[in-house]
């Protein structure tokens, strides 16, 4: 260790001010502080004392994320293989053939490894495409506009690729992530000085630029599936078409939902491993408690408020209980992993409830009321996003006035 | 019934929203929306302003301008089509009502004529204004409707400058590149806006 220090602090008059390779200070020290704490304090007087700075920070949402990514590998090969099972034939591209150079080619959807492999084969390209792309983005912006590379992008990179179905083409994750970046964040001046959460941005944009690939009424499976072979339609858009009764009667348990065990974009299927990394993020105090659980009481209400409308409307969406809504689709993934981004989140404690509890309820109306699209939490954490300033600025009024009240006589 | 004016409220507040889906009122939604505080003036006005107009120029279509809406006055005015006029009059009644509402509230409510006084001239020439008694007639609502368009479009306008000022208020601490700041960094707020309200896209209720 004391060696890789040496090293870096040999280098580093090359990087500073007229050195030689002055310009590309902030990839040095983005590389020297992801190692090491950086020695710097602040001289001010105002300043938090603590140890985590910001690449601790988003570290701790990495590690948070693994368990999301691990279930990502593993459903994307089991929902692949099972469907090869049921009759279809697999997709002839070279992760197939890569499969069967492994000896894996049985396609086995009880082998922990064979279904492993294979979705590590689809999720592997899409994560190094993100980085790429994303990171030297991220790189030219910084030497350019002379900051520092923040460690916001690492998160948004480990978030992107999981948002996305495991058949997408890899040039279309480039442009997301290349809109992601710039539109969504540097062009604002880096992190922490953006509104919209650049991960969602890049999906979002993503789902209105190709609907074709990317709208999700159609279940994502690496196999060539055809109608007789397995069905397309997702969960969700089969509760939309038969209401409670296509999940009663369906192939799929809710204990097999809740695990994740269903197809569906690369990391949101499984709410154990969003558990998991809830967690994580509560008992560290990186993620806000109030946002999570505000989704989770803003979606809770809704659904029963809908429940009880059902017997009036003919909408059959109107009729799944809660705890379908909870474990279909991204529920869990967006309310931990996509509301709970510091930055674009609300700021002050109440806000942070409002935020919260508006997402849940607007996710639920999205899903359930708008035929057009068949899930609403990335459009309801965007759209919240958008009027979380707004949230803020009426909290601190109201917290303003109560205080001048207080002090008026 | 209930569920129809509903419906029509949802659209025009968020589907068919005046500032964001068809970037009508730009000159002030870029202008005043520095401050949360001017803008939810402007936006009130606004609202008020279109949920006055909209019905009132429904009352001039429906009375003076359609083929043989003269039928009132005498048969003989039966094939009478005036419908081309209606730019001019829609403009000239919005003028007149925004100065008759702004007497009013002068003479009635002074405190609110301090709040939304200096926006009500202002948004007299706003295109959102016209904008929205232009689509009363192109889709034909009757009364009520108008009444509940024009509100509706009011409040899908206020929801948008209200959002826009206050990202404006917080990214004032943003490091923005220089050829980008100010009206250049607005308009690509907007689009993010526009690009959140899709969200609401195809609601069918």
């Amino acid at each position: 260790m004391r060696f890789l220090r040496t090293l870096l602090d040999q280098q580093e008059k090359q990087f500073e001010k007229g050195g030689k390779l002055e310009k590309l200070y902030p990839l040095y020290e983005a590389g020297d502080t992801f190692l090491y704490t950086p020695g710097q304090v602040t001289t001010g007087p105002a300043h938090v004392r603590d140890a985590v700075d910001l690449k601790r920070l988003m570290g701790t949402v990495v590690a948070a994320l693994v368990p999301c990514i691990l279930m990502a590998m593993w459903n994307t090969g089991r929902q692949a293989h099972l469907a090869i099972q049921a009759g279809a034939l697999p997709l002839d591209n070279w992760q197939t053939r890569a499969m069967e150079l492994l000896r894996l080619g049985e396609f086995d959807p009880t082998s922990l490894i064979a279904n492993t492999v294979h979705g590590a084969l689809y999720y592997l390209p899409i994560l190094i495409v993100t980085f790429v792309v994303g990171g030297n983005i991220e790189a030219i912006f910084a030497v350019v506009r002379k900051h520092e590379i923040n460690e916001g992008f690492l998160v948004t990179g480990m978030l992107f690729p999981l948002t996305l179905p495991a058949t997408i083409p890899l040039w279309q994750v480039a442009i997301g992530i290349a809109f992601g970046v710039v539109i969504g964040k540097e062009i604002f001046g880096g992190t922490g000085m953006n509104f919209l959460n650049p991960a969602l941005t890049a999906r979002v944009f993503l789902f209105f630029a190709y609907p074709a690939e990317i709208s999700g009424d159609k279940v994502w499976i690496a196999a060539q599936t055809t109608p007789d072979t397995y069905s397309g339609a997702t969960w969700l858009g089969q509760a939309a078409l038969d209401g409670y009764a296509a999940l009663e009667t369906g192939t799929v348990s809710w204990m097999q939902a809740f695990l994740g065990d269903i197809p569906g974009s690369l990391g949101e299927t499984s709410m154990v491993a969003v558990l998991i990394g809830t967690a994580i993020l509560i008992v560290t105090g990186v993620g806000s408690w109030q946002i999570m659980a505000g989704v989770g009481i803003g979606a809770f209400g809704c659904a029963q408020l809908l429940n009880l409308l059902a017997p009036y409307v003919s909408n059959p969406m109107f009729e799944i209980p809660f705890h379908w809504h909870m474990v279909l689709g991204s529920l869990g993934f967006a309310a931990v992993f996509m509301a709970t981004d510091p930055v674009s989140a609300s700021q002050t404690a109440r806000g942070r409830w409002i935020y919260g509890i508006l997402i849940g309820v607007l996710g639920i109306v999205i899903r359930t009321i708008n035929p057009a699209y068949p899930e609403g939490w990335m459009l309801a954490i965007l759209f919240m996003n958008i009027f979380a300033p707004t949230i803020d600025h009426y909290v601190v009024q109201a917290n303003v006035r109560r205080r001048r009240l207080r002090y008026a006589t | 019934m209930l569920e129809h004016y509903l419906s029509l409220a949802v659209k025009a507040i968020f589907i068919e929203n005046l500032a964001l889906t068809f970037f009508l009122g730009m000159c002030s939604f870029l202008a005043v929306s520095k401050r949360v505080q001017t803008a939810v003036g402007l936006g009130i006005a606004v609202i008020f302003v279109l949920t006055i107009t909209v019905p009132v120029n429904y009352l001039v279509q429906a009375y003076l301008l359609n083929e043989g809406a003269l039928t009132w006055i005498s048969p003989q005015f039966a094939t009478y089509d005036l419908t081309f006029l209606n730019l001019l009059l829609f403009i000239g009644s919005i003028a007149a009502m925004v100065q008759l509402v702004e007497m009013t509230m002068e003479k009635f409510f002074p405190a609110l004529h301090g709040t939304l006084g200096i926006f009500l001239p202002l948004i007299a020439v706003n295109c959102a204004i016209l904008g929205g008694s232009l689509f009363m007639v192109e889709r034909d609502y009757d009364l009520a409707e108008s009444a509940v368009y024009g509100f509706s479009a009011g409040v899908g306008w206020f929801l948008a400058i209200v959002a826009l000022a206050s990202i404006r208020e917080r990214l004032r601490y943003s490091n923005v590149p220089m050829g980008l700041r100010g009206l250049g960094m607005t308009f690509v707020i907007t689009g993010l806006i526009g690009i959140g309200f899709l969200a609401f896209g195809g609601i069918q209720l």
